[in-house]
């Protein structure tokens, strides 16, 4: 292999770092959702390196895991965000603030 | 070569990722986060994951992101969207994490960790798709379970959520 694991590693936390501060940094939430995207597959790319590199499947099988994570994490936020435009007529975070106190 | 590829799938995929963070109009965040889908799934099939570069193109490529340009077009957004005033948190994370991440990299070098003798059914020699499978649904057959089990209670909870009223009064949208 010619690639060293190093190399991905700082690519998968590059886009990581990415989405961290996209979460932080936005207000708009689907773009929040996306950066959480983001962050997910920085994960993955660092469990299918690992599972390349150290010879075992079972990185890809976690994989696996947490591509359902993301598919009902979609599902159930994007149903969220439609409830939410309904009751508020706005996605901007900053005029939603029901939960503040 | 192989490097010529990787430095082209992790430069395509930075930039992408930063971009779907910095562009205001969220369709063209997610266009080039679809973009950054199917680099990384080019990055699979250079780590031999060719099931799972299949699987990243049809799930979140063919399924995830078309829900969000789903909504995204329903809700019909306006571009008013402006960066978040709290940006001086953002960037005290941003470079504490950055400092954090090169603080390890310098401590452990660059050098990779020795390699484990693999456990499970090793990569390679049966074909990929096969390989997982066979641990998929022997190793790890009860938490193959429970991901359905989340499946159904995610799509069971997108439903209530979203529909207005179960009675079925008339949609306001």
């Amino acid at each position: 292999m010619t690639i060293p694991l190093s190399y991905y590693l700082v690519l998968s936390g590059i886009v990581f770092l990415t989405g961290v501060v996209g979460v932080l940094l936005r207000r708009n939430i689907i773009i929040i959702l996306l950066s959480i995207e983001l962050m997910l597959n920085a994960t993955n790319i660092n469990f299918v390196a690992f599972s390349q590199y150290f010879h075992d499947i079972a990185g890809q099988v976690f994989v696996f895991f947490a591509l359902t994570v993301a598919a009902a994490e979609v599902a159930v936020g994007l149903a969220i965000i439609i409830a939410l435009y309904r009751a508020k007529s706005t996605i901007n975070i900053d005029e939603l603030q029901l939960l503040k106190w | 070569m192989e490097q010529v590829f990787f430095f082209y799938f992790a430069i395509v995929i930075a930039v992408t990722a930063v971009l779907v963070v910095a562009v205001r109009n969220p369709i063209y965040s997610a266009l080039s986060l679809l973009i950054m889908f199917f680099h990384v799934a080019g990055l699979y099939v250079m780590l031999h994951a060719e099931f799972l570069a299949a699987v990243q193109i049809i799930v979140y490529a063919g399924a995830i992101l078309v829900l969000y340009l789903f909504v995204v077009m329903l809700l019909n957004l306006r571009q008013d969207d402006r960066y978040h005033r709290q940006w001086p948190m953002v960037a005290a994370v941003g470079v504490t994490l950055v400092i954090e991440a090169i603080v390890l990299t310098a401590m452990k070098g660059w050098t990779s960790p020795v390699v484990a003798a693999g456990t499970e059914t090793t990569v390679g020699g049966v074909g990929n798709a096969e390989a997982i499978g066979d641990v998929l649904y022997t190793t790890y057959l009860f938490p193959f379970e429970v991901a359905s089990l989340i499946l159904l209670v995610a799509m069971i909870g997108a439903i209530l959520v979203a529909k207005k009223h179960i009675g079925g009064d008339a949609p306001q949208l």
